[in-house]
């Protein structure tokens, strides 16, 4: 419990934050803490978490990553044609042209900013506005229907019939969240180069010196980050059954948002893919509550605004001092 | 040549010369292949167009000079708008006088400073990075202004507003001379006041600037309070562009304004930057997306280029940079 809240302060606070806010909630709805609630909270914020853990990698690497959403959107538009062009395709192709478009996207983005030493923020904002101002040009804005089928297809994974009558359900998406949050802890806790991501990003120099190639960890981190908007982009036009060329545009803010309150650094370094999850589930959790407080919808983003103004300014206040003698954590 | 060159660069800073030379040769380019190009009507349109984005990207220019950032810039202008408008609405809507609309000016303005200096003391005191926190100001107000119109337009302003945004004084259009005046009293705040000697000193190494004596707490609320008010000067102008307020206006315009500033030589680190070469930024992107528009192109294409067109600049700089490095070594 200690060595945790040291190792992880930001996430241990997050986590306090969600347990009280959850505890709360459920005393205040009834509908709060139960198992359709549950699940549709995990279902709606799939997309979320993995274009997340996406930019995670980039935050560690100590660079920013503004397009990933228009990315994302771009993919949508290059799947839907490639897949018409080879005549439908299957999950796996699927999850390999998505991941690919993505990856390649994300690779122009480490190209630019490792050969050109230019900072990742303005090689990012230009590519943000080039992807998409050439995918509304190409796509004269126009929405996609026709998706083939496995691809606009429910597939639900796990299903209960809850008491009432009203089905708890856990599709596909979540699944493809596990595996992405999987194995991007796996990518920066359990390999070399997970260690050398976060040493460049601490001290881009000193890791530099040190003979890590940076080439290769800007291509890894971007390539990375690219890789996860892809599927994510992938599985939102799945949940939405379409393809619409400025739905995502906008999202990348939100989600930059998540990530750094759960504990990831901009300036690099720092970060946990829990701490991630964590963020986004407090964004998620509050708008919920909020929902089910029968609280205006249009209230909802200035309570989320205040939620995380309130989030940082309490980021300064260290747990592990309450539990023991703590120190500088 | 050479010799005009150096005169420009010492004189006006260094990226003068080249954004000058991109000028020139957009506007040749466009005036060969574009009809109506060389027009005085294409230009009167540009003049128009130019102020909105200017206004907002000073607003972001003196955060980024100070190291930091502010995201809130659209949604800060949205809300001083949605102020004026109430207030004009309060006092008779179309029949309002003068008098309502200067106390509307001056709480909108008074609105912008306010969400700008919480979010300047929020950094300042807490220590929080300035992206994260003019996020979280940035949803807020989006949210509160969303709250507060149901996400619909407000209109009915009087009649005479549109001189505001729609008039010429001596054939100078009235949006540009306020653009104009804002950069003026800006370059003079950034480059001839104390306050700009901090904001400089801070974006270079804030730890240093405390070090040394200067009062960076204060200087960073001054430097987001000061944003906000540009941020509200800009609102004020949308609404009597577009006689009307809509939390959302403007929205496309956050990243573009962060765009020019780069364009314009601001450095993404902090420290330094002139307000003269970002100006001139905001001309070279207004004159190529007015260029494309007379070509047929939508404005999308022309979110393309600038994209594609702030790579280049940065691909030449760096290009020029190891040329400069290796002359040296030699």
């Amino acid at each position: 419990m200690h060595s945790f809240l040291r190792a992880y302060p930001t996430e241990s606070k997050l986590l306090a934050v969600l347990l009280i806010l959850c505890a709360g909630l459920s005393a205040a709805s009834p509908d709060f803490l139960t198992l359709v609630n549950f699940t549709s909270l995990l279902n709606n914020n799939a997309v979320n978490v993995i274009w997340a853990v996406g930019l995670l990698v980039v935050l560690i690497a100590g660079g920013i990553d503004i397009s990933f959403a228009v990315a994302a959107s771009v993919v949508q538009y290059l799947c839907v044609y490639a897949f018409a062009a080879i005549g439908g395709g299957n999950w796996a192709i699927g999850f390999l042209f998505a991941g690919g478009f993505g990856l390649a996207l994300g690779l122009i983005n480490a190209f630019l900013i490792h050969q050109f030493r230019i900072i990742s923020i303005v090689v990012t904002i230009s590519t943000f506005n080039a992807f998409f101002g050439l995918l509304m040009f190409f796509s004269s804005g126009r929405f996609l229907y026709n998706l083939p089928s496995w691809w606009s297809q429910r597939v639900i994974l796990w299903e209960y019939q809850t008491a009432n009558g009203t089905w708890a359900e856990v599709i596909l998406p979540v699944a493809v969240m596990a595996v992405c949050m999987a194995a991007t802890w796996v990518l920066i806790r359990r390999t070399t180069t997970g260690r050398q991501l976060y040493a460049f990003g601490d001290n881009p120099e000193g890791a530099r010196r040190a003979g890590i190639p940076i080439g290769l960890m800007q291509a890894i981190a971007f390539g990375w980050c690219g890789m996860m908007a892809g599927i994510a982009g992938l599985m939102q036009s799945h949940i939405t059954k379409e393809v619409v060329p400025n739905a995502l545009v906008g999202r990348e803010l939100e989600v930059l948002a998540a990530v750094v309150l759960g504990g990831a650094r901009l300036g690099g370094g720092r970060g946990s893919v829990l701490g991630c999850f964590l963020g986004v589930l407090l964004v998620a959790v509050t708008q919920n509550g909020l929902n089910l407080l029968g609280v205006s919808p249009y209230a909802f983003k200035m309570v989320v605004g205040i939620i995380i103004l309130l989030a940082i300014s309490t980021s300064n206040l260290d747990p592990a001092k309450w539990f023991g003698k703590g120190g500088k954590a | 040549m050479t010799d005009l060159y150096r005169r420009l660069s010492t004189a006006f800073g260094p990226e003068v010369p080249g954004l000058l030379g991109f000028l020139a040769l957009v506007l040749v380019v466009f005036g060969l292949f574009a009809p109506n190009f060389l027009t005085g009507a294409n230009f009167g349109s540009i003049a128009f167009q130019l102020p909105e984005l200017g206004l907002l990207t000073l607003a972001m220019m003196m955060p980024i000079i100070s190291g930091g950032f502010n995201l809130a810039i659209i949604y800060t202008a949205n809300m001083a708008g949605l102020t004026l408008a109430f207030v004009l609405n309060q006092y008779g809507g179309v029949d309002a006088g003068l008098w309502p609309f200067i106390l509307g000016t001056v709480l909108a303005i008074g609105v912008g400073a306010l969400s700008g200096a919480v979010m300047g003391a929020v950094i300042a005191y807490i220590g929080a990075h300035p992206i994260l926190v003019s996020l979280a100001m940035m949803i807020f107000l989006r949210g509160l202004g969303e709250f507060l119109t149901k996400g619909g337009d407000i209109s009915g302003f009087p009649p005479w507003m549109a001189t505001l945004g729609h008039g010429t004084v001596w054939g100078i259009p009235v949006p540009l001379i306020l653009f104009l005046l804002c950069a003026v009293l800006w370059h003079i705040l950034l480059n001839r006041t104390r306050h700009g000697f901090s904001v400089r000193m801070i974006g270079s190494n804030i730890r240093t600037a405390g070090y040394s004596g200067l009062h960076t707490k204060r200087t960073l609320i001054l430097i987001y309070t000061l944003s906000g008010v540009m941020c509200a000067i800009a609102g004020i102008l949308m609404l009597s562009r577009f006689n009307s307020v809509r939390v959302g206006h403007g929205e496309a315009l956050l990243l573009v304004t962060v765009l020019a500033c780069f364009l314009g030589g601001v450095d993404p680190f902090g420290g330094f930057g002139r307000v003269l070469p970002v100006v001139i930024a905001l001309v070279v992107l207004q004159v190529l997306s007015s260029g494309l528009n007379l070509l047929g192109a939508n404005q999308h294409l022309s979110t393309a280029v600038w994209g594609l067109f702030l790579v280049g600049v940065m691909i030449l700089r760096w290009g020029a940079a190891r040329l400069s490095e290796r002359k040296k070594r030699s």
